[in-house]
């Protein structure tokens, strides 16, 4: 079988993009069940929108962007584009969820032709790809296996924009107390992360781009079991931390943990050994309980917690593999880490900021406080979720 | 006739309708209620942040009863929802000027 590895890393990169695909539903009952029940079908809409929109704009412009051709003689082309594609949409779904609730729909699918055609494949182009800055004092040397950076913290960076352009959820912060607006169904929130973390096992597995030999099939095994690790850590240490600070656990907090955990090793999982995801997860979990509400003394409005998981240990996973992985000779250090943080923070937090910015002057980002009120179900969809239930208050 | 509107908690529902059945009630109409009296609502946490919630889950039981049976149904219901603890709610007892029932055309007390 002469053609035995081309053939299976072509299965094992389509593998890997289903799984990272079920990374759609997971976002999206994730924030439906976070939301309360009038705006479910809007949140709904929009994480699927933004997924067509965003992997169409890919296949026009961005991976042509990114990798500068199509060449791939490891695997059939169209199977290496169909996994790259898969991230796409997980920028864009890391931003809507953290703008869910008061987002209108029109507006965010225009920031996602230019967030899926242009911002996230210029990343991609300076970090895995065709890299523009080669030569230059900029030139990365960032160490981001499957995307702390260059997919978690640029979702974290345009939704930080986003969020301090849009302002909070009417009735979020009264009179300078943080007023609480509680979750309308933790079972999807739980069926959410729980489908998260499976996609998580091709986001990070698949990254590593080839499973065809018996070396490559041991690094994939390892990232794969080295990923779960750091998210059974971070469920762990979010879960004993909620319960040591307020005396109860909080099932959407140690799921947020998890997750944080899953981004946190995201940048390097196929470099530690087997113990250490357990420290880096468990600081990812931590970073979470601590973050969230940190964003919220700060006004920052975010009812899923998507800032402190992803931008907070996005950066910290990034970061993590100077400190726990620095190999000098390999080019790995915690200066060229943190370079990449903020090369990419800079670029991506500016060119966001500018694009909601003017989007918003001509077609507003939040909806009005009469829409927030009636529901966004009702007011951008026609279309309630729930219409047979009564109404949370 | 008297009406009997009994604003309950939850879990003393079935202790409740055990208690009538026993009696021999025949009927009732139950619903979720949300409210609040002297025991005000209680405090949650979500994530990291504490909220009061103010309107706590309660049942509604409504039973028609005729004048003679009223005082035996008050005491029961008394009996089965009290728990001791703020909270356990209040009946409301009012006139009731004409029953039918639907499938017969039967009015008054034969309709009850």
């Amino acid at each position: 079988m002469e053609n035995f590895g081309y053939i299976v890393d072509t299965l094992f990169a389509l593998f890997a993009m289903t799984l990272i695909i079920f990374m759609v539903p997971g976002f999206a009952m994730l924030e439906a069940g976070l939301v309360r029940t009038k705006n479910v079908t809007s949140v709904l809409t929009v994480n699927t929108m933004i997924y067509a929109v965003a992997s169409v704009m890919f296949l026009l412009v961005g991976y042509q962007l990114a990798f500068g051709g199509w060449e791939n003689s490891g695997m059939s082309i169209y199977a290496a584009f169909l996994f790259q594609m898969a991230f796409v949409g997980k920028t864009v779904n890391i931003m809507s969820g953290g703008v869910s609730e008061r987002v209108r729909i029109l507006p965010i699918a225009l920031f996602t032709v230019l967030m899926g055609g242009f911002i996230y494949p210029l990343v991609v182009n300076v970090s895995w790809g065709a890299d523009l800055l080669a030569g230059t004092i900029l030139d990365l040397t960032m160490y981001d296996l499957a995307g702390s950076t260059v997919i978690h913290s640029t979702g974290g960076w345009a939704l930080l924009a986003a969020i301090m352009i849009m302002g909070p959820r009417k009735g979020r912060y009264k009179d300078g107390k943080i007023h609480v607006i509680p979750a309308s169904n933790i079972p999807l929130v739980v069926l959410g992360a729980l489908l998260l973390w499976i996609g998580w096992f091709g986001f990070n597995g698949g990254s590593v781009g080839s499973i065809a030999s018996k070396e490559n099939a041991d690094t994939v095994a390892l990232t794969i079991m080295n990923t779960n690790t750091a998210g059974l850590a971070g469920a762990l240490i979010a879960g004993i931390f909620m319960y040591l600070r307020y005396r109860k656990f909080d099932i959407t907090m140690i799921l947020n943990g998890a997750l944080g955990g899953l981004v946190a090793i995201t940048a390097g999982p196929d470099l530690y050994d087997i113990h250490t995801p357990i420290i880096i997860g468990a600081i990812g979990g931590a970073l979470v309980v601590i973050a969230v509400p940190l964003f919220d003394r700060l006004k920052l409005d975010d009812p899923v917690g998507a800032l402190s998981v992803h931008l907070v240990n996005g950066i910290w996973g990034t970061l993590a593999v100077g400190i726990f992985a620095a190999e000098p000779e390999a080019g790995i250090t915690l200066l060229g880490q943190l370079k990449g943080v903020a090369v990419v923070a800079v670029f991506v937090f500016t060119v966001s900021y500018a694009a909601i910015y003017i989007i918003n002057r001509f077609l507003p980002f939040r909806a009005g406080d009469d829409e927030q009120v009636e529901g966004l179900d009702v007011t951008e969809c026609g279309l309630e979720a729930y219409p047979e239930f009564k109404r949370a208050f | 006739m008297k009406k009997i509107e009994a604003i309950i908690k939850p879990f003393r529902l079935e202790e409740v309708k055990d208690a009538l059945a026993h009696i021999g009630i025949t009927g009732m109409t139950v619903s979720e209620v949300k409210g609040y009296g002297r025991q005000k609502g209680h405090s949650e946490l979500y994530r990291g942040a504490e909220y009061v919630v103010d309107f706590l889950p309660k049942i509604k039981v409504e039973l028609v009863v005729g004048d003679e049976q009223l005082e035996q149904v008050l005491e029961t219901i008394t009996e089965a929802a009290r728990t001791g603890k703020i909270g356990d709610g209040k009946i409301f007892v009012s006139g009731i000027e004409k029953v039918i029932r639907i499938r017969t055309g039967e009015t008054g007390s034969e309709a009850i």
